[in-house]
């Protein structure tokens, strides 16, 4: 990487002839002042990667570090394994929820938000402090509204009905797979509405963002043509958030994959792992198990599913971008 | 007009509700927590105290306060060690590009995205390695590195900004590359630093993950504290909801005091390298 800055000429825009003249001093300068950086990230996240893509085919697990090749002998294992089947599963059912509550939420309060209103402020300000919050507070006050014996079930027993919320073990339209059920864990539904209650702020910044982008004059163009407010949402103004909703769903799609903390502190794994994620499970299995070698593949499949979404995402954003 | 006031009337409607529904996790943190010991029952939750007693913030107080000085302690130095490290990066990556350094770029914003549980089992060893594992010191290291990212992502199109012909005119002028970041460029980045600071300030005082796996006992940030404190079954809930609230204060202060540049670093940090 070094060898190619100190090779490299800077372009100047004002002068092309002079393209491949001599590297100036402040050249050299500017690179040395980014140099740490980079050598930082290049150890820090790709050092590590690779470090964390050894261990994981590496035998380590136990307390005693173990580098000696296990093959895919741990990603073998953990495909097979109940709880990884269960965490794969409660993961798609949580991203897709969640992304699509968000979206939605962010979506429709940006839109009454966006209507001239008196207080306007107000409500932007209600529905954003969330993202302020910790996910372990998140995860510690919903703990308790969720709870099937108080919080919201206490208004819900007016109309005769006591969800189980997070300790709930149904799976709905369940059927084999693997040795797991697969289908909708219900008790994912608690963990969801409490995500969405933290990130719907999130979609709503961004969407009120786009809005505000939108220049009156298109509206009022559409307006004139006799458009209804309806359509002129559909065909007009959806459209044009398309570019923001692709940025929402990635960026909650990342979210929603390595989740960790919010679970942990709201409901743990519970009963038949129907609350449990990839990200709590490599904790408990690497720090509380000392299963180095199982977390290390838990986690490497956790990046490459990120990837799928985000390297897209960056190359696409960043060809934009010139 | 009639059919518009109406509508507006719906409209008002539908925003209340919501407005109510996202507050209700507040309501019951602070009932909860100003509840003296004996009303703090589960059928009880919704029910108004029938007196003011802060003995549950006393005793949350008194369980989270040495862990509460653990998170300033790593918040302060981590907060303005990456925000430099990000006006450095973001100034040199909009101002002074050269080959690669898009490329560059794009490889240092893909640090940001990654699940950290990718990089957790080397960064302990390496902690181990040179004696900052379990330590805050080694927090703010971690938070630095990982911060990186974000902090020259926002920078970097902070500095786009500013007009290319200010830097030209300086260089005529015979201004240097740093005299031109003293001079120019840093008397110019003071909203763009309050935006950085805000946003890994929250970030940082939020984090769990990092705090639980690198730090044990005596040098965890609040965050953890607060989740042992739900996590044990001793303690009554009146006290981990005024503990909840107690960790939250510092980043729900910030938002309401300078909420329009948290706001701008949630826009900053999510779109367009």
């Amino acid at each position: 990487m070094e060898q190619k800055i100190e090779k490299s000429t800077r372009v100047e825009p004002s002068t092309p002839i002079k393209k491949r003249r001599k590297i100036s001093k402040d050249q050299m300068v500017a690179v040395g002042f980014i140099s740490p950086s980079i050598i930082l990230i290049l150890i820090f996240v790709y050092g590590f990667i690779g470090w964390t893509g050894w261990v994981s085919v590496s035998n380590w697990n136990t307390l005693v570090p173990d580098f000696s090749f296990a093959g895919l002998k741990n990603y073998i294992y953990l495909f097979n394994d109940y709880r990884f089947q269960a965490d794969l599963r409660n993961t798609v059912f949580f991203t897709i929820l969640f992304i699509g509550l968000v979206i939605i939420m962010g979506l429709g309060l940006s839109i009454l938000i966006d209507q001239k209103l008196k207080g306007e402020s107000i409500f932007r300000n209600i529905f954003l402090f969330p993202m302020a919050l910790s996910f372990v507070v998140t995860g510690v006050v919903w703990q308790w509204l969720l709870n099937p014996s108080t919080g919201f079930n206490q208004f819900l027993s007016v109309f005769g009905i006591q969800p189980k919320w997070y300790t709930d073990t149904n799976i709905i339209g369940g059927f084999e797979w693997g040795s797991i059920e697969f289908g909708l864990p219900v008790a994912i539904i608690a963990v969801v509405i409490a995500a969405v209650w933290q990130m719907t702020g999130f979609s709503l910044a961004m969407y009120l963002a786009g809005l505000r982008g939108i220049p009156e004059e298109l509206r009022e163009a559409a307006r004139m043509d006799g458009g209804s407010e309806f359509q002129i949402y559909r065909r007009i103004v959806l459209p044009m958030l398309m570019p923001i909703t692709v940025s929402v769903v990635i960026i909650m799609a990342h979210i929603s994959l390595k989740i960790f903390d919010l679970i942990y502190a709201m409901t743990g794994s519970g009963a038949n792992f129907v609350t449990d994620v990839p990200g709590v499970y490599m904790f408990e299995t690497t720090f509380r198990g000392n299963y180095y070698a199982n977390g290390s593949a838990i986690a490497i499949i956790m990046l490459l599913l990120v990837a799928v979404f985000i390297v897209p995402y960056l190359i696409t954003n960043r060809r934009g971008d010139k | 007009m009639r059919k518009k006031n109406i509508s507006n009337l719906f409209k008002y409607f539908i925003l209340i509700v919501m407005a109510i529904i996202f507050l209700t996790p507040v309501y019951v943190i602070i009932v909860t927590s100003l509840k003296p010991l004996d009303e703090v029952s589960l059928s009880q939750m919704w029910a108004l105290p029938t007196s003011i007693d802060f003995s549950s913030y006393v005793h949350a107080v008194k369980e989270l306060a040495p862990n509460f000085m653990n998170s300033v302690y790593l918040v302060i130095p981590a907060t303005l060690l990456s925000a430099i490290l990000g006006a450095m990066n973001g100034y040199v990556l909009s101002k002074w590009k050269f080959k690669g350094s898009e490329i560059l770029f794009t490889v240092l914003l893909f640090g940001m995205f990654i699940p950290y549980q990718s990089i957790l089992i080397p960064l302990i060893q390496f902690l181990r390695t040179i004696g900052l594992y379990n330590t805050i010191a080694g927090l703010i290291l971690t938070h630095v590195v990982y911060g990186l990212p974000i902090t020259t992502l926002m920078f970097r199109n902070f500095y786009a900004n500013i007009p290319d012909s200010m830097i030209e005119s300086a260089k005529i002028d015979g201004a240097n590359f740093l005299g031109i970041f003293r001079r120019i460029i840093i008397p110019l980045s003071i909203s763009g630093f309050v935006v950085v600071a805000i946003w890994q300030f929250t970030n940082i005082w939020n984090e769990f993950l990092f705090a639980v796996t690198i730090t044990n006992s005596d040098s965890q940030p609040v965050m953890v504290a607060l989740q042992n404190l739900s996590g044990s079954q001793i303690v009554q809930w009146n006290v981990q909801m005024a503990g909840a609230l107690v960790a939250a204060l510092p980043t729900l202060l910030v938002y309401m005091i300078l909420g329009k540049y948290f706001v701008r670093g949630l826009l900053a940090g999510s779109v367009k390298g």
